[in-house]
């Protein structure tokens, strides 16, 4: 893509070239009209939030009874908010916040590397039945979460053979369990299928080679494969953090509504029901729930576009 | 569970995974002949197929299956669960409601971000124009849902408003409006939170496709004399085709599935439930895993052709 490279002084040929197309298309709608439209979208597009910030930062008498706007004109600032919402014995986002991460981070761990593994299998390895499996694996893509939800908590609650139930807080684990384990299944067929064809772009003289010099599959993978998989499992890892982060659905639902190991998203849904006119807090609660994504999302933004488009065919 | 108890069984998750998975490889690894060739096998691929199998097929399966059974699961009933679905009034309006969900928001979405993308495209604080319409891709649609509810939120018209809208209509001396509760309309002020969702999205793939356009192109529709909104019409749009269809079927596939938004703005009161939602209600609150099963079949059925279509155009945009 050219739009990654830093401009240089005097624009190249190819640079030009790219650019000519956007550049008419630019021309014919730069009028007024066209710069007061772009402005309007970047307007409506980041109003909504500089409000529920601006109020966040706001003492409670005044978030309700003026509009944030007014803060402009009659400053004020407090953090009484955020220290309300993170430790106040009736919404205590800290809990929360700490649930999110506990979800959050064996729900990317445990899917990539099966994933990974699974990805170099159907790559570089030859075994009866594989392209069919394979086939199988790419098309449990279409299914969508829902279709699996009420037989996949039965047999958390009630699994056969006799195994311990998963669910509820006096299983093993507390009940973590059964978030971690629907997010891990959830994300094995795409996060397979997209490391399958990068895996496959690794020229086959390489993994030959390695073979001819001895070196079994395990060594392949964890010696050649990994670390030229390292920039695709990093965009994917972002991908599945902020799909698992920012969840209700698969928490909800597999949580079994026990706040015990809810996460944010959960108790904020569940504050904008109960309190949903203290927008003090409600204001300060959702930045807290927000802060997360935002960091990883600027701070890794390269990734995140370069994942774009698979990243949101999923759930 | 304490702090402390709950960092316990994630790190005891964590470890015992990665310690379970490096075990199994050393010892693939030791085991040489055509037996070890089969355990190295096995040990890659069976725990993704068994975790698919276990939770993705058979529950598929189950589902269509007691779609075809009573709430309780107690006996068959045929296409009676299809059938309320398509005649209970209730029902109806969420089927009427999802349609224009998926009707109306990725062509809005697509739409913005495709003239947001042109209009700044190239210019001076594109990049920083960019994140502003993109950050709301980040965030979880809870956190939006929130946003917008502060926007619409309502006070009778004599009151100090704190809702941006409702302070606009009273600047231009209209009475304020009950935005989320005012029917039929408070579907479309819903729909709103997703396009400012998707917008970024759509902006993002469609500006990337934007600069691909080959220079010949252009510059032979220029010595035709092609230019401005022709050129817009017949250059710049048949050449992101591609694009813009699979902008427009991943957002479809995205608004079908949308939950969070309705429970969270509405609960999916005041005529705004749609089928994912009326889903959750009828499987986890009113119990009646028959209809839900087969609202989440129906929810299958519908999405299967986009993802279909989405995923050759995916690849074909792939192979160029």
């Amino acid at each position: 893509m050219t739009t990654t490279t830093p401009a240089p002084a005097v624009p190249s040929k190819k640079q030009q070239r790219a650019n000519a197309a956007a550049e008419s298309a630019h021309q014919k709608l730069s009028s007024p009209w066209a710069s007061f439209a772009a402005i309007v979208i970047a307007v409506v597009w980041t109003v909504p939030t500089l409000g529920l910030f601006i109020s966040s930062f706001r003492p409670e008498d005044d978030v309700k009874g003026s509009g944030w706007w007014t803060w402009f004109t009659n400053p004020s600032f407090t953090l009484d908010n955020y220290s309300a919402v993170l430790s106040g014995s009736d919404t205590d986002l800290a809990t929360y916040f700490i649930n999110s991460i506990v979800i959050t981070l064996p729900s990317v761990v445990i899917p990539i590397t099966l994933a990974t593994m699974a990805a170099y299998a159907f790559a570089w390895m030859k075994f009866p039945g594989r392209d069919l499996l394979f086939v199988a694996v790419f098309a449990m893509q279409i299914v969508p979460i829902q279709v699996t939800m009420i037989p996949l908590l039965s047999l958390y609650v009630t699994p056969p053979f006799g195994l311990p139930s998963l669910a509820g807080s006096e299983a093993f684990g507390g009940g973590f369990y059964t978030i971690w384990l629907s997010h891990s299944i959830f994300a094995l067929p795409l996060a397979i299928y997209l490391l399958h064809n990068f895996m496959k772009e690794i020229p086959a003289e390489l993994v030959e080679a390695a073979r001819v010099d001895g070196a079994g599959h395990v060594r392949i993978f964890t010696r050649i494969m990994l670390p030229l998989m390292t920039p695709s499992i990093a965009a994917l890892g972002i991908f599945q953090f902020l799909w698992v982060w920012n969840d209700l659905l698969v928490a909800l639902v597999f949580g079994g509504g026990n706040l015990d190991i809810s996460p944010l998203t959960v108790r904020l849904a569940e504050l904008s029901g109960t309190r949903g006119q203290d927008w003090h807090l409600l204001s300060a609660g959702a930045f807290v729930s927000l802060v997360v994504p935002l960091i990883v999302f600027l701070s890794l933004q390269r990734y995140f576009v370069r994942g774009l488009l698979a990243g949101s065919v999923k759930g | 569970m304490s702090t402390g108890e709950k960092f316990v069984q994630l790190i005891i998750a964590i470890a015992l995974f990665l310690a379970v998975m490096a075990a199994v490889l050393v010892i693939a690894d030791r085991v040489k002949s055509k037996r070890g060739e089969l355990l190295q096998t096995t040990v890659f691929v069976l725990p993704a197929a068994l975790m698919i199998a276990l939770g993705l097929l058979y529950p598929g399966l189950r589902t269509i299956y007691e779609s075809f059974r009573d709430a309780n699961s107690t006996q068959f009933v045929g296409l009676e669960n299809y059938q309320t679905i398509f005649t209970d009034g209730a029902q109806l309006t969420v089927l009427r409601n999802t349609a224009i969900w998926v009707l109306v928001t990725p062509v809005l979405a697509t739409f913005i971000g495709l003239v947001y993308a042109i209009l700044i495209d190239r210019s001076r604080f594109e990049k920083f124009a960019k994140s502003l319409i993109f950050l709301p891709m980040a965030i979880s649609l809870v956190g939006a849902s929130l946003i917008w509810k502060f926007v619409y939120d309502y006070r009778a018209t004599e009151n100090a408003q704190i809702g941006v809208l409702n302070e606009l209509l009273k600047l231009v001396g209209i009475d304020t409006y009950r935005f989320l509760l005012t029917e039929p309309w408070n579907t479309m002020f819903l729909i709103v939170i997703m396009i400012w969702v998707q917008a970024g999205f759509a902006m993002t793939i469609l500006s990337a496709a934007i600069k691909a356009i080959p220079d010949d192109i252009v510059e032979a529709a220029k010595l035709d004399g092609v230019s401005g909104t022709r050129m817009f019409r017949y250059i710049t749009v048949p050449s992101i085709r591609p694009s813009l269809i699979v902008v427009l079927t991943t957002i479809s596939i995205a608004t079908l599935k949308v939950f969070d938004i309705v429970r969270t703005a509405t609960g999916g009161n005041f005529e705004t439930s749609v089928l994912a939602y009326e889903f959750y209600v009828q499987s986890f609150r009113s119990f009646n895993g028959g209809l839900g099963a087969a609202l989440a079949v129906l929810i299958f059925i519908l999405v299967i052709p986009i993802v279909v279509y989405n995923i050759r155009q995916m690849r074909r945009l792939e192979a160029r």
